[in-house]
């Protein structure tokens, strides 16, 4: 460090060499933008699924039989179809408050929510976004404070078809 | 520029204080919103979106990630892979968390599946896993806050 020494009023600074600093603070500056990359949130819905053997049968609830949503799809793997209890409907909004008829989710401790179960059952070549769309019309809503109310929770998967179109039955 | 008539030199000097004041905040800020979570996403892949897909309050315990492309083939540890060759992969995994004390119930495999994918891909991803013992799953989805585009009437 330089001394320099005092002349007559004896009001010198000492300075501080900023250039060092200010090129690694920009360069850190610089660092953090280049990696900087907005990442939408992501959110998981937790399906569980054991495998499925003789012995583990199904019980079945008497206050909630288990309901069962199928999906069609045609050709180009768009949806086609919606059937909730074999009765069709038109939309996921429509699915969505029919389950709230059926389950009563009205408050977030609703009774039943937690043995409510829906089986999910839809063609092979459907694309991936309605199977998303019908879990999420199925397992909740968003009231107006934007809280999740759940409905059903317990949401498993039919037995998979093989590929091409599943003969409605 | 000398405008004095002293004879001693003078530098002038711009007052850095509020500069560096703000580039410290900008590198704080940006410090604080860089997140290291991208290993897990792939570009492969796109996500559908839910609005009720939240961020989970805690991490999986022993998360076992696995992509879906669009194609239906599996993305494993960056390596694509047919699903019905997903087998000797999570074998790995399994002894993996046997070694770590945990058993298989412990982890949870992460479905990242392409939002076109065909959903039979997934089921058969689905059992592909339930066959070496997995039983936990979660699907991932991307948050949304309107979901009209996929609340829509069907064709």
């Amino acid at each position: 460090m330089k001394i320099r020494h005092t002349t007559g009023s004896g009001q010198d600074k000492i300075e501080l060499q900023m250039t060092p600093m200010i090129d690694i603070v920009f360069q850190l500056l610089i660092f953090f933008i280049m990696t900087f990359k907005i990442v939408s949130m992501e959110g998981d819905f937790n399906i569980k699924m054991p495998q499925a053997s003789p012995s583990t049968v199904q019980t079945i609830e008497p206050d909630f039989p288990p309901m069962s949503l199928y999906l069609s799809a045609d050709q180009d793997g768009v949806i086609s179809g919606i059937r909730l209890n074999n009765d069709p409907l038109p939309s996921f909004p429509d699915v969505n408050r029919r389950i709230i008829e059926l389950v009563g989710g009205q408050a977030p401790g609703a009774e039943g929510e937690d043995t409510a179960e829906m089986e999910l059952e839809f063609d092979f070549n459907l694309r991936y976004e309605y199977v998303i769309g019908a879990i999420t019309a199925v397992s909740g809503y968003k009231d107006g404070q934007g809280n999740v109310i759940k409905l059903v929770e317990k949401i498993r998967f039919a037995t998979p078809d093989g590929p091409g179109p599943v003969v409605n039955e | 520029m000398r405008l004095t008539k002293k004879k001693q030199t003078e530098v002038a000097q711009g007052d850095l204080t509020p500069m560096i004041d703000m580039t410290f905040q900008l590198i704080a800020f940006f410090m604080v919103l860089i997140n290291f979570t991208q290993s897990e996403q792939d570009q492969r892949v796109q996500l559908p979106d839910s609005s009720l897909a939240k961020p989970a309050e805690l991490p999986l315990d022993h998360p076992v990630i696995i992509h879906l492309a669009e194609d239906g083939e599996a993305i494993y540890s960056g390596l694509k892979i047919p699903i019905g060759g997903l087998g000797p992969y999570l074998q790995k995994e399994i002894r993996a968390l046997e070694f770590s004390g945990d058993g298989v119930e412990a982890a949870t495999i992460v479905i990242r599946a392409h939002r076109f994918c065909q959903a039979g891909r997934v089921q058969e991803l689905i059992e592909e896993c339930q066959e070496v013992g997995f039983e936990n799953f979660a699907l991932r989805a991307e948050e949304n806050i309107e979901t009209a585009k996929y609340l829509t009437q069907p064709n």
